[in-house]
């Protein structure tokens, strides 16, 4: 192949067009997680550093270059926005500077506002059952908050043998700790609630 | 540092803490009473907000954690052992500095003043600060022949957020080896244990967990003191590998250096029992 000649630096490059982009999801996201993003140059090392990103469906490199393709579907129903826990190591690591844990945040965020398909229901149920407890008492109440969670999937034996051991251990408290002027965190409440149960 | 006698702070201990660890909630207290740091609990504290907040909705989560910050004594810092609750408390108040609309409205709705100048710290800062004399002045126990993993999880210096304020890299073993134990650093110390998926996925966290341990047991630990007390709960829940550690709070192990004698009532809580250990190294009677 013959060598570019240098004096060529100057000419134009076609556009690469994507069709349906939707850059106001970009913009959205952008603005929510006050990140830059679209620096991604696809080197992995977020996805080599997650340690969720076997039970992702996609990593958080993809996840970043379907944002910058604005692929809204694809980026509000997948499991990862739901798997991450913010641990930051993504954040952490990333030669770009992005912090793509508050991504995944503002996506997840998305989605509820969105109504889009949640691709991992109990994750959001156990999110549901812990504000739940936060709205009555104020506080965390580990034991409701698991058992209205079993209700929720149906999942009654799983971990049984974990919960009995906490229970044997005491590191469930039957009664719950409360916050007394409960009236201050009810009224935060209204800002939010889904509407459904 | 201050010749008081009595450093004044206000303790958030946070759900954790106060239900499913109360092991080491009452270390702490113990620890910092020997230190002479007078941890005043912080009257009618509520959630920091956590995970499940931050997820659903950021108005909410900001009002949770900022309604402690209303709560909090001026001129006393504001002391966390929580990581994710330092890091929630922090964000909020980052957050109202940011929006002075956000922060009167609160203001005016609690009919309280949220002081931005709050200083909200880590109990372990609060140690590096004013701590190191008074630990070897008070030290009663050594612990010689304790090899320990610091455990330090996922929070409390990776958000970009907190690392624009104090790194405890190397803190944990820099105070534990005062009190005369000695760290095997070479394990995963900094690995996140799983958070709430331990509670929605234990299969995603099991193969994690057992790493983190098995990573420790190859150093030649001979138990692992955390940070957290969730990651507490989370490595001992989902480990199913062979050979178990200790897990301890740091707080407990801390209060054993300096004389506790009620950790009676603080080992039966554990999973992994780690009696066996202290007997043989001679720490419990």
């Amino acid at each position: 192949m013959s060598q570019p000649k240098l004096q060529e630096k100057s000419r134009e490059f076609p556009a690469v067009e994507i069709s349906g982009m939707n850059r106001a999801l970009a913009a959205d996201i952008r603005k929510r997680s006050g990140t830059q993003f679209q620096r991604c140059f696809q080197c992995q090392t977020c996805a080599n550093g997650c340690p969720f990103v076997q039970a992702m469906d996609y990593p958080p490199n993809v996840i970043m270059r379907m944002l910058q393709y604005g692929m809204e579907q694809e980026v509000l129903r997948c499991s990862t926005i739901w798997i991450c826990v913010g641990c930051h190591t993504c954040s952490s690591q990333c030669p770009m500077g992005i912090d793509i844990a508050a991504v995944m945040d503002s996506l997840r965020l998305k989605a509820v506002e969105a109504g889009a398909p949640i691709a991992k229901p109990n994750i959001l149920d156990f999110h549901e059952e812990v504000l739940r407890s936060l709205e009555r008492y104020g506080r965390a109440h580990k034991l409701s908050i698991m058992w209205r969670y079993k209700m929720q999937t149906g999942r009654w034996f799983s971990d049984l043998d974990v919960g009995l051991k906490m229970l044997a251990r005491r590191k469930l408290e039957l009664r719950p700790s409360r916050v007394k002027n409960i009236g201050e965190i009810t009224e935060l409440f209204k800002c939010y609630w889904r509407e459904s149960k | 540092m201050s010749r008081r006698p009595y450093l004044n702070f206000s303790y958030f201990p946070g759900c954790s803490m106060a239900t499913t660890a109360t092991e080491a909630n009452e270390s702490i207290k113990k620890a910092a009473k020997v230190l002479g740091f007078n941890l005043m609990e912080l009257e009618d504290w509520n959630c920091c907000g956590s995970s499940s907040a931050q997820t659903m909705c950021k108005n909410l989560s900001l009002g949770m954690a900022a309604r402690n910050l209303s709560l909090a004594p001026p001129g006393w810092p504001l002391v966390a052992m929580c990581p994710r609750c330092l890091h929630y408390l922090r964000s909020a108040q980052e957050c109202l500095r940011a929006s002075p609309e956000a922060h009167h409205a609160l203001e005016d709705h609690w009919g309280r003043p949220i002081p931005l100048d709050l200083e909200i710290v880590h109990f372990m800062e609060v140690l590096v600060r004013h701590g190191t004399d008074r630990l070897k002045k008070n030290l009663k126990r050594s612990l010689q022949g304790v090899k320990f993993v610091p455990y330090y999880g996922c929070t409390l210096f990776r958000p970009p957020r907190m690392q624009k304020e104090k790194y405890f890299q190397g803190e944990m073993e820099n105070l534990l080896k005062m009190l005369g134990a000695e760290p095997a650093p070479d394990a995963y110390a900094y690995r996140c244990c799983g958070s709430f998926l331990s509670a929605t996925d234990p299969e995603v966290v099991t193969p994690l967990v057992n790493e983190i341990i098995d990573s420790a047991v190859a150093a030649r630990a001979n138990c692992i003191v955390t940070a957290c007390a969730m990651c507490q709960l989370n490595l001992e829940i989902r480990c199913t590998s062979k050979v178990r550690l200790p897990v301890f709070h740091f707080s407990e192990v801390l209060a054993l250096a300096l004389g506790a004698e009620d950790y009676e009532e603080w080992w039966p809580r554990h999973i992994v029992d780690p009696r066996p250990l202290l007997e043989e190294l001679k720490l419990v009677a």
